[in-house]
């Protein structure tokens, strides 16, 4: 039996914050310091998360704004650590979060796939040998020489995309990818996504677009104010969200002024 | 689907904040690390024809104008060959100057790219130090060039120096980190710093010998980790010989109480960054 690619188990997240916010300067501080003027307020962005997911299955997590989507997602890559509870992530990921990150405008296409690559953790060996075929995915003829600064919003997006659909990964994290770009990158998108499920690669994708996830996950993961609401079969757990929203509207509360996802 | 167990990539409840897990993390980014330091040098040097040759001219004009200021205007006794005497030290405290700077900007400026991948976050700081050092090499090529043109010695001595720099770079590092981390809570650290610096610079014995300072002013420049370090730069080159035994011992002092302690304050602050970035 296969173990499951990932494992949350009573995953929670809180913050200790000011109560006033915006103290960001080191003289404002010291004076509240020495006036004794703290207050700190405890902020619960993740509360007793636990679910797993198996290998080969795509888990689409849904919720209203602030309702901790992202912040799982990067418990997930292991960008934020959690407070309480084990998250456990098997396999090589490839964190899609935001496409165009760490792009540097002064060098060529070229260098900057390999510096992405090195972000995404990879080798030069194994850039060197994925090199052409990101050329080529990416398709941008003579500009993959130039400097990035001379690129179009819609290159700098493909180039994006050709790296991290093409470094090689057991998972993929993705989140709200796929509402940058136009109709065909999302097209190109969907598809390449479709591959990924086929080849039997383990995603989680968060999406505010429920046909989008009914469509493409096995399982979907309700979230509401840091905790499960629920999990299970897409179309059901998205069908019950529905019925909720219709009932009125949610707020996500103050996570979401602390935490914005993006 | 594969059939052999995918490995354990990471498990959060056994990631301890640890000094050494930490560095196991920089050494597993190795490949990122030589990336950010190539990133730094091409683009400073790429844009500009002249950029390269900056590097070198910098040095060059600041001598022609401090010596004209110091050899006409202010006269300091007893100092032969002012411009090696003062850009032997103040090479090496223009590094310590820009290497702390730049990781503050550096650190808010790759803030973003921290919320998004998972990054050793002292990454920056150890990249910034690195192409930092590679630029100190270079404009001691100038160095060399202006003593041979003034015709000041070049001993031996001079190759000191690697154990000077790194003694240099990790003292550098530590407060790098210290303020970098602070920078990202506070934003007018980095520009309380650039006053701090500049008064720094004259509390160090650079453009003068120590020997004018009031007796009862010395403690001030002796308890200044800085007048150590430097001074572990200018005597290899200015006046060839080797540092004496309280000067190296400070040195290594300053150097190691500052990385250690920019390392716990780093790590005890990197937890928050994500809520400031």
């Amino acid at each position: 039996m296969v173990e499951p690619s990932v494992e949350f188990h009573g995953v929670s997240l809180r913050y200790r914050i000011l109560a006033e916010q915006g103290i960001t300067s080191f003289k404002e501080w010291a004076i509240r310091w020495l006036t004794r003027r703290m207050h700190y307020q405890e902020l619960v962005a993740l509360s007793e998360v636990s679910f797993t997911v198996d290998a080969g299955h795509a888990v689409g997590i849904i919720g209203h704004n602030g309702a901790g989507k992202s912040t799982l997602l990067r418990v997930a890559a292991g960008i934020l650590r959690p407070t309480r509870g084990t998250a456990i992530v098997r396999g090589r990921q490839a964190p899609v979060i935001e496409l165009g990150l760490g792009f540097e405008a002064e060098l060529s296409g070229r260098e900057n796939i390999f510096f992405n690559g090195a972000l995404l953790g990879r080798s030069q060996a194994e850039m060197e040998a994925r090199l052409d075929e990101i050329v080529e995915f990416a398709d941008l003829g003579e500009f993959i020489d130039q400097p990035i600064r001379t690129y179009s919003t819609g290159m700098v997006a493909r180039l994006a995309f050709a790296v991290a659909v093409t470094v090689d990964a057991q998972i993929l994290l993705l989140d709200e990818v796929l509402a940058v770009g136009d109709a065909s990158f999302r097209i190109k998108c969907q598809e390449r996504l479709q591959a990924f499920r086929d080849a039997g690669i383990t995603i989680l994708l968060v999406s505010h677009d429920l046909d989008g996830v009914v469509q493409m996950c096995d399982e979907v993961l309700w979230l509401d104010r840091g905790a499960v609401r629920a999990y299970g079969p897409a179309a059901e757990v998205v069908a019950s969200y529905r019925a909720s929203v219709a009932e009125g509207p949610a707020v996500g509360g103050a996570i979401e002024a602390a935490a914005p996802p993006g | 689907m594969q059939a052999t167990a995918v490995p354990v990539l990471f498990n959060a409840a056994d990631e301890r904040l640890t000094v050494l897990q930490e560095l196991r993390d920089l050494v597993d980014h190795r490949n990122l690390l030589w990336n950010l330091v190539r990133r730094d040098l091409t683009v400073r040097y790429k844009r500009s024809v002249i950029g390269f040759f900056w590097t070198m001219l910098n040095p060059l004009l600041l001598m022609i104008i401090l010596t004209v200021v110091f050899s006409s205007l202010f006269r300091f006794e007893g100092i032969e060959n002012y411009p090696t005497y003062f850009l032997s030290t103040y090479l090496v405290f223009g590094f310590f100057a820009q290497t702390s700077n730049q990781s503050m900007a550096s650190l808010a400026w790759n803030g973003a790219l921290m919320k998004r991948v998972r990054v050793p976050k002292s990454i920056f700081a150890v990249s910034t130090t690195l192409s930092g050092l590679v630029n100190l090499c270079l404009a001691y090529v100038p160095l060399f060039v202006i003593m041979l043109a003034t015709g000041a010695p070049i001993c031996l001595t001079v190759l000191y120096l690697p154990i000077s720099f790194l003694l240099i770079a990790m003292f550098t590092l530590g407060v790098s980190l210290l303020l970098s981390a602070l920078a990202v809570y506070f934003e007018d650290v980095q520009h309380m710093y650039q006053v701090a610096t500049f008064g720094l610079m004259y509390m160090t014995p650079i453009i003068y010998p120590i020997t004018i300072v009031p007796y009862k002013w010395l403690f001030v420049i002796r308890a200044n980790p800085l007048t150590h370090l430097v001074k572990l730069a200018r005597d290899p080159v200015y006046g060839c010989t080797l540092p004496g035994g309280h000067v190296i011992l400070a040195s290594v002092a300053a150097a190691v109480i500052a990385l250690v302690l920019g390392w716990v304050v780093f790590h005890r602050l990197a937890r928050g960054f994500y809520l400031h970035v």
